[in-house]
């Protein structure tokens, strides 16, 4: 048991972890003939409310409960990496190391807590969680995917679509990091 | 009953996966759009191929689901404009959080709950794209 926990503590590389993303594909599509994506989730929320009436969110959403559960294992996962056991993450390269440090942001576990804390919400760190959260909904709907549906299940179709939408994920990345991110945080 | 648990372990898997790929790391993000470590792309890439290859083994050995039925690979239809500013918003969003959709899930269930603050702007997103989805050119 001691050594099955060190072995989902450590970090693994990216040729392992990439290819066990990747196989969530066929894992969906042949136990449930269901295409992979998880942003769908905020649009089910906002019908489940009912707080629209535009007919956008007009349909039944138990066809789509599939997604609702689905999200509630990835929300179990981080409970179990994070406060359960305590999975270690990998070397971060020298470059963004001296990037945070010259930033004064403390490296620690997979998100800056002390960076990004209530009392700090109404300064420029709850600006960034605001604005993007608001422009990850919209955009991965505008855009008919986000990471999943596009970059990961599209780009394994082969589908036009996910092309154009994963190149626009990187340009507006990219974008957001050298223009607005480098100088806010 | 049975069907509930398989999602559930279904999403449990790709979250935990996915947390060991790193890309749930807020760092890991911002490194990535600074194209300071090949990690991330590393991880995107061999998703990417995993999932090209295993769609090709469906199609050629004509694999079908558990229920006997034909795999839907059906893609999204293409519109232009829809995806290309759609996704350049979503790029940005995903920049400026350091998280896309499935990793502030993560986030949440890790007990960084500040996220949800950027969980509810993305529901209100959604919400005013769904509103104002008829004035976009798609």
């Amino acid at each position: 048991m001691q050594d099955i926990i060190a072995f989902l503590v450590k970090p693994w590389p990216w040729y392992v972890t990439g290819p066990l993303i990747g196989s969530i594909v066929p894992i969906l599509l042949l136990t449930s003939q269901k295409q992979f994506g998880v942003s769908s989730i905020f649009k089910h929320i906002c019908t489940v409310t009912k707080i629209s009436k535009s007919e956008y969110f007009n349909y039944s959403v138990k066809d789509h409960s599939w997604n609702l559960l689905f999200v509630l294992g990835i929300v179990f996962a981080g409970f179990f990496s994070f406060q359960l056991i305590e999975v270690k993450q990998g070397f971060l390269s020298e470059n963004a190391i001296q990037y945070f440090v010259g930033k004064e942001i403390t490296i620690e576990g997979i998100f800056p807590v002390e960076t990004y804390r209530w009392d700090n919400l109404f300064s420029v760190y709850g600006l960034l969680l605001i604005v993007g959260g608001f422009l990850v909904g919209f955009g991965s709907r505008y855009a008919d995917g986000c990471t999943s549906g596009h970059a990961i299940m599209g780009l394994s179709l082969l589908s036009p679509a996910s092309l154009v939408a994963v190149i626009g994920f990187f340009v507006g990345g990219i974008i957001g990091t050298f223009l607005i991110l480098d100088s806010l945080l | 009953m049975i069907k509930t648990l398989k999602y559930i372990l279904l999403g449990f898997y790709f979250g935990f996966v996915l947390i060991k790929s790193e890309a749930v790391s807020w760092y890991r993000i911002v490194e990535m759009f600074h194209f300071q470590s090949f990690h991330l792309f590393g991880v995107i890439g061999s998703a990417v191929v995993t999932g090209i290859v295993s769609i090709f083994l469906i199609k050629r050995l004509y694999l079908t689901t558990l229920d006997d039925e034909v795999v839907d690979l059906t893609p999204k239809p293409i519109r232009f404009k829809a995806n290309f500013f759609g996704g350049i918003l979503f790029g940005l969003g995903w920049s400026l959080v350091g998280a896309c959709t499935a990793p502030l899930f993560i986030h949440f269930g890790a007990g960084s709950y500040i996220i949800v603050v950027a969980i509810a702007a993305a529901i209100l997103g959604t919400f005013v794209y769904g509103t104002i989805k008829h004035k976009l050119p798609h």
